[in-house]
């Protein structure tokens, strides 16, 4: 099987999470998109070693993961203290930031 | 010498200092005799630096002694160093001994003033400032004792700060110190320029290889300075300042408006002689100007009404003299008759003080009358400062004007002209003079004058401004409750008498053909100077004669105008109404200064004000920088929505663009 189609996997993945974190309002779903835009581009990455036949991309790959679950630790943690706060959960009313 | 000489300058900054910081610690009265110790242990320290200087060899009166460089850059050398020479020595002598005895009268004569202890303070900074510029050893240490002179004497001027016209006053003064300041800095400049100097001594030695005689630059230089001296010595036409002046406390217009500060012009130009020699075109026009002034203000002080007035216009006439003299090569002369001005000119204004406190305050000749018999010791010292002003042999003022004159005769040429105006000035001050206390001390005693002899000091019913009448308060600000005359504080009757003593034997110094000490002691200063008119005894019998003569002659027709026919001043006041309006208007000189400077000056800082800074700086410039920064921060405002999404959005749409950007390329 031709490497090609493991990246169009991976854009498919990438752009359904852009996709989902343009379009969706709840922050919770935001993050998991955001996760699967990140899954699209580990995949990307390891497909990346595979063709160059060295463990470069591998280990970056192991790295984005390892900042993803960060990630996913302070934004399920912002989330929880939004609820927490009983402010609404959705990104469209959060807009103090608008100058 | 040289520290006796620091302790001159010390004393009274020590006292100034000590006033001002045990100003609520002392009680009051001690700090006016700090004020008088400071400043007579300046005067003792003068002696002995005087008699130090003696001691000397011809050659080596003139010491240079520096505490130490304050700043060398750009090859000037700025030390902080005084010049101890003839010259300056005179200068403190006559400095700190008027000084001491004009403390010793206010010791009585501010004591019921609640502003008693910053009075001293002012004072004694004052005689610092004074001390400081006629001991400086170079141009930048004169230019700041000749800054601090003209703050002391705002401070002074003001000293009763409520009241609106001594405030006026105060300002006026100090704008047109000011104005000399920028003429003495300017005049610096162009002597640093030529000569790469500062110091007195090194500029002087220079100054004929720098310069050319009447070289432009010079000339320019020297008239700066010119402008500077006549400021401080109000001289036409920077007097205008004077006569306003006398809104201050009468000791200090004995002391820095006629005694010492008024004369620091005339020390200037005496100072500063190898450049005038160097440029006598400028050293011309000061002694022009000087024979204008002496004359505009003789004219003035025959109408001026007020007393202390009249006692100012007198004062720039008798300036105008001895600039006229310095500016002519008499410096011997013109210094000779700064002393003896000094004297009896303090003497005439102590006297004055007097006078006003019997009055109650007021100031004005026309109520005055009849005080002979009232104030026998202030009439007493009246007629010896009469005496000595109009020049009547033998006292102080009769020699040292003569010699002046006798100058002026001796170098001939147009120095004639010079000579000529000097006598009918010397005529027409015999007249202000003698009006003044004829009218003052004779005819029908007043109310004032009746109380005072059986006892009673008169009180104005309430306090008021003797300049327009206003009701006061005694709280500070003011003057205080009581008055003081000089019949009964012996503090006043000994500095007054002292004075008096000094006014009748001042001109010991120098009598023709008699003593020559004055002429020797100032020799080392002037030996450089190439201006020697040669001995005319002819001239000399001539002119001690005439100046007898028109002294006498001047006292006799006040007496007929204001004592024998009572009236005639009236009378002639018609008859000559233009003249006389042209002098009760002093000239017209504030209108025309008015006229010509204040108003196109108001002129244009209300067209700066409302066209140039509300319309192009407010308008155009703050307006439009400010106006451009809002429409710009406006349109991008409208990127900050505050909508994550469209972050997001344009994020993506940004990576992608460069992306794109990257392939399109690459392909």
């Amino acid at each position: 099987m031709s490497m090609e189609w493991y990246l169009v996997v991976s854009a498919l993945i990438f752009s359904i999470g852009a996709g989902g974190v343009l379009v969706r309002r709840n922050p919770l779903v935001i993050l998991l998109c955001l996760e699967l835009m990140l899954n699209g581009s580990n995949l990307a990455l390891v497909t990346f070693a595979r063709m160059h036949g060295n463990g470069d991309g591998q280990i970056f790959a192991l790295i984005v993961m390892v900042v993803a679950a960060c990630e996913v630790a302070v934004g399920l943690g912002l989330i929880v203290a939004i609820f927490r706060r009983r402010l609404p959960i959705d990104v469209d009313e959060l807009r103090e930031l608008q100058g | 010498m040289t520290t006796s000489a620091w302790i001159v300058l010390l004393a009274p900054l020590a006292g100034f200092l000590v006033i001002a910081l045990t100003a609520k610690v002392l009680p009051w009265r001690a700090h006016g005799w700090i004020g008088t110790l400071a400043i007579a242990t300046s005067f003792a320290a003068a002696v002995a630096t005087l008699i130090a200087l003696q001691g000397r060899g011809e050659e080596e009166r003139q010491v240079v002694s520096s505490a130490w460089d304050y700043a060398v850059a750009g090859g000037v050398d700025a030390q902080l160093s005084i010049l101890i020479d003839p010259l300056s020595v005179l200068m403190i002598c006559v400095v700190s001994g008027v000084s001491m005895l004009i403390h010793l009268y206010s010791v009585a004569y501010m004591a019921s003033d609640r502003g008693y202890s910053r009075f001293f303070a002012y004072l004694n900074f004052f005689v610092f400032s004074m001390l400081l510029l006629v001991l400086a050893a170079n141009f930048l240490l004169l230019i700041i004792g000749w800054a601090f002179v003209g703050a002391a004497s705002y401070f002074l001027i003001s000293f009763w700060y409520r009241r609106t016209t001594a405030t006026a006053a105060g300002i006026k003064a100090f704008v047109i110190n000011v104005l000399g300041d920028v003429g003495l800095v300017l005049g610096t400049f162009f002597i640093l320029r030529g000569t790469g100097s500062v110091d007195f001594l090194q500029v002087f030695e220079r100054i004929p290889e720098a310069f050319a005689r009447n070289d432009g630059d010079l000339v320019a230089g020297a008239l700066l300075l010119l402008v500077g001296a006549f400021a401080k010595s109000a001289q036409v036409p920077f007097h205008t300042w004077l006569p306003d002046a006398m809104e201050g406390p009468t000791p200090v217009s004995a002391l820095i408006h006629a005694a010492t500060m008024v004369t620091a012009g005339v020390y200037l130009i005496a100072r500063m002689h190898p450049i005038f020699e160097q440029a006598p075109a400028a050293a011309d026009v000061g002694a022009i100007l000087g024979c204008a002034t002496l004359i505009i203000a003789a004219t003035i002080g025959l109408v001026v009404t007020d007393l202390k007035r009249v006692i100012a216009y007198s004062t720039m006439s008798q300036i105008g003299y001895m600039v006229m003299a310095v500016s002519a090569g008499a410096y011997v002369a013109g210094l000779f008759h700064l002393m003896t001005h000094a004297f009896f000119k303090a003497l005439l204004f102590m006297a004055a003080g007097s006078v006003i406190s019997a009055m109650g305050g007021e100031q004005n000749l026309d109520r005055m009358g009849g005080f002979k018999k009232a104030m026998p010791f202030t009439y007493g010292c009246f007629i010896i400062g009469g005496l000595a002003l109009a020049g009547v042999p033998p006292f102080s003022g009769f020699f040292s004007k003569d010699d002046i004159l006798l100058v002026m005769g001796e170098e001939g040429g147009w120095h004639w002209v010079l000579y000529a105006v000097g006598y009918v000035g010397a005529f027409l001050t015999a007249i202000y003079t003698w009006r003044m206390i004829f009218r003052a001390f004779w005819g029908e005693p007043v109310e004032q004058a009746r109380e005072l002899e059986h006892g009673h000091l008169y009180h104005a019913p309430e306090p008021f401004n003797p300049a327009n009448g206003e009701i006061e308060d005694t709280d500070v600000g003011f003057p205080g409750p009581e008055h003081h005359i000089a019949e009964r504080a012996w503090t006043m009757k000994v500095a007054m008498a002292a004075l008096a003593v000094l006014a009748i034997v001042g001109g010991i110094v120098l009598i023709p053909h008699t003593t020559t000490w004055l002429e020797t002691f100032l020799e080392p200063t002037f030996a450089d100077s190439t201006i020697h008119p040669a001995e005319n005894d002819s001239l000399l019998l001539v002119g001690l004669v005439l100046g007898a003569v028109l002294a006498l002659g001047g006292i006799f027709i006040a007496y007929t105008v204001w004592v024998r026919r009572p009236g005639t001043s009236a009378q002639w006041q018609a008859r000559f109404s233009g003249l006389h309006k042209l002098f009760v208007n002093k000239w017209y000189f504030d209108e025309a200064i008015d006229f010509l400077i204040v108003r196109p000056a108001a002129w244009f800082g209300r067209w700066g004000q409302q066209t140039f800074e509300r319309v192009f700086v407010n308008g155009t410039l703050v307006g439009g920088t400010s106006g451009i920064v809002r429409a710009g921060s406006a349109a991008v405002r409208a990127a900050q929505s505050g909508f994550l999404r469209a972050y997001a959005a344009l994020l993506l749409l940004g990576v992608v663009a460069v992306g794109l950007y990257f392939l399109i390329q690459s392909a």
